[in-house]
């Protein structure tokens, strides 16, 4: 009776995993590099931080990849005066909304809300990143093969290159960037890598505390079981 | 040493004369007899309570930072929806604070629906519980309120999406059912206005309700006393002092015992603030970190699971009925489906209470019903048009189950008195 009820309770997760899959490219893990993070923050402020804030994160919380205060006030502020300040932009809204057709998101979260049950979001955003292909009827000239219809032109262009949507639906590089292929991929690995740090900093640290209070209440459990054998023993 | 105990008495004496202290204490804990044979599914009532302090507790420092405004700031982000990312990073910790709230919210529903299966187990619903039992459905009822008011707070896509689907819900109803969304939603749509009253029903109304509710259940409880596993009554069996035979003090033999549980607890709690908060996307919607944009109907809405198998009921009707359109049905449906559990009490036919002595037909019909309450959980965080293994339609058999749980309560009084009992002990049983 309870292994059929088992067998039951399990039935749907089978199913489950038997769905349909979007296809996603696994990012790189670079949590705790902290070269690849720190490569990742100059990407990101030098490519991203124009149209995209990310205005819940701190420019002085970058200490927590190991930057100091006086080098992110040296390489990485353009559009701030004081280290404290959120990333902002300068872009208004209004007008951003007029030329893309949509305001660019605040990407301070993006990395959590683009996971879904196809893969994380730093898998989406590995993917995303390496998937522009040219498309002459879209009206930046651009578009995505996991996002179709995209209103961002291919801002790293310069650094991969042009692609090209095969009749195979395979993307084919057909003119070189400045970087190459492996290059490419990497350096998207390490601003991945920094967009899943920005969406959630406390996320290491939060695992480390874990174990702490884990190995706190397995000592406490001991005592406790302890503790009540002792008063139950004459319970029969 | 013993003018010290003089004092303290001298103390107690002046509080006694002023306060029922001492009595209390006595009724509820250190002479309030317990069956001595509580099983592990005798934690979950201990438990829920831990989690309503918890919630309480982290809900009033949330409430410092949190801000109900529907504006966009500066950057286009609601206001609302930057406070929680305020919290998550600015706030010392504050993380730890809005994931103890956001895996409570989780936690309260799994504690109270093993604290409520324990009760079908058991019947501890029966002759003289009924009124612990209709408490607890308040509880429930108010529980799932607290929840749906509070999931709008953060001020994301599912937040917004998932409030305008179930207020619209009521715009089915037939005559005022258009007036009646508007009047709940304060607008048109959701906005502003809705947040607000959203937040004012969390943090004050339902809590209050709720708190009251479960101190009538916890009176009602004492002045009873608990079931058991064994659905024998204890104070049937008392010593010469009156004191049941098989009851053993609640202080300290089960204040020990539940500490033990709260550790366990505690770590399974832990595991997931700690290494999963998302708790896979159940926990935390992964679209909920994309900020509310009236204009953005997501692909998919679903409710967080601990609603999903009355959101399944919903959506298992589909034929109008009598004219009317076939929401409105559906909303009875997962109305009745969640009031259905507050007439237990005089549906259960059976001569005994616990399942160890009732018949066959009680625990299949009994296992049937949980395995297709999980279904049905499941196929209500899909699309309608989910498929098992791609091949088997998930809706048919969400229709299926949907009948299948309102039978098992409608014919409830004719199989339980038909089912074969073996007879109850005298006196409650160790195992």
């Amino acid at each position: 009776m309870k292994k059929l009820l088992i067998a039951f309770l399990f039935a749907p997760m089978l199913a489950f995993a038997a769905g349909a899959k979007l296809h996603l490219d696994a990012a790189p893990d670079k949590a705790n590099d902290m070269a690849a993070l720190q490569n990742g923050a100059k990407v990101f402020v030098n490519y991203c931080l124009n149209c995209h804030s990310a205005s819940y994160m701190r420019y002085n919380r970058l200490k927590d990849i190991g930057l100091s205060d006086d080098q992110i006030r040296d390489n990485l502020m353009f559009t701030a005066d004081k280290v404290g300040e959120p990333m902002r932009i300068a872009m208004r809204r209004d007008e951003a909304k007029a030329w893309f057709g949509a305001a660019p998101p605040d990407l301070t979260v993006i990395a959590r809300a683009r996971a879904s049950e196809h893969g994380s979001g730093a898998d989406w955003l590995y993917t995303y990143l390496r998937s522009f292909y040219r498309d002459e009827s879209r009206p930046t000239g651009w578009n995505n093969v996991i996002f179709e219809n995209v209103g961002m032109p291919h801002v790293l262009w310069d650094l991969q290159g042009d692609q090209e949507m095969g009749p195979d639906h395979k993307l084919k590089l057909v003119k070189p960037g400045t970087m190459k292929p492996r290059e490419y991929d990497a350096m998207v690995g390490d601003l991945v890598a920094y967009l899943k740090y920005m969406g959630e900093p406390v996320s290491e640290f939060r695992k480390h505390l874990g174990v702490v209070v884990l190995i706190f209440l397995a000592v406490f459990f001991v005592f406790a079981y302890a503790l009540k054998r002792e008063f139950w023993k004459d319970i029969h | 040493m013993s003018k010290v105990n003089a004092l303290l008495q001298g103390t107690l004496d002046w509080v006694d004369a002023r306060f029922p202290l001492t009595s209390n204490w006595k009724a509820h804990l250190s002479e309030y007899y317990a069956p001595k044979n509580f099983n592990f599914w005798y934690f979950f009532g201990s438990l829920a309570m831990l989690v309503l302090v918890i919630q309480i507790v982290t809900g009033i420092f949330l409430t410092m930072h949190y801000k109900p405004d529907a504006a966009l700031n500066a950057s286009g982000v609601p206001v609302a929806f930057a406070s929680v990312e305020y919290i998550m990073r600015d706030v010392s910790w504050g993380w730890l604070i809005r994931y103890m709230h956001s895996t409570g919210a989780s936690a309260f529903f799994v504690v109270v629906y093993l604290h409520m299966f324990r009760g079908l187990l058991y019947g501890s619903y029966r002759k003289p519980r009924e009124l612990i039992w209709l408490f607890g459905i308040g509880i429930f009822l108010c529980l799932m309120g607290e929840a749906f008011f509070g999931y709008l707070l953060p001020w994301g896509q599912m937040s917004f999406w998932g409030a305008q689907v179930i207020v619209n819900l009521f715009s089915a109803i037939p005559l005022i059912g258009e007036d009646l969304s508007i009047w709940l939603r304060g607008d048109y749509v959701v906005g502003d206005a809705t947040l607000n009253r959203f937040f004012a029903f969390h943090v004050i109304a339902m809590p209050l309700v709720l708190v009251g509710l479960v101190g009538a259940h916890i009176i009602a409880l004492h002045e009873v006393g608990s079931n058991n596993p064994d659905g024998v009554e204890i104070k049937k069996k008392k010593d010469a002092n009156g004191v049941p035979l098989d009851g053993i003090p609640f202080h300290p033999y089960y204040t020990v015992k539940d500490i033990v549980g709260v550790i366990v607890f505690l770590m399974v709690f832990s595991v997931i603030v700690f290494f999963m908060p998302e708790g896979g996307g159940y926990f935390l919607e992964y679209n909920n970190f994309d900020p509310a944009d009236p204009l953005k109907t997501p692909p998919h809405i679903a409710p967080v699971w601990y609603f999903t198998p009355y959101y399944s009921l919903l959506r298992a009707v589909t034929y109008p009925l009598f004219g009317i359109d076939a929401k409105f049905w559906g909303v009875v449906a997962m109305g009745a489906g969640t009031l259905i559990f507050a007439f237990l009490p005089w549906l259960d036919r059976s001569p005994v209470k616990s399942i160890r002595y009732r018949g066959t037909m009680t625990k299949v019909l009994l296992a049937i019903w949980i395995v297709g309450f999980f279904i049905l959980g499941f196929l209500g965080t899909k699309d309608p048009a989910y498929k098992f293994f791609g091949a088997i339609p998930g809706a048919p058999v969400a229709q299926l189950l949907s009948v299948y749980y309102f039978l098992f309560f409608l014919t409830m009084p004719i199989w339980s008195s038909l089912d074969r009992c073996q007879p109850e002990p005298g006196r409650v049983t160790m195992k």
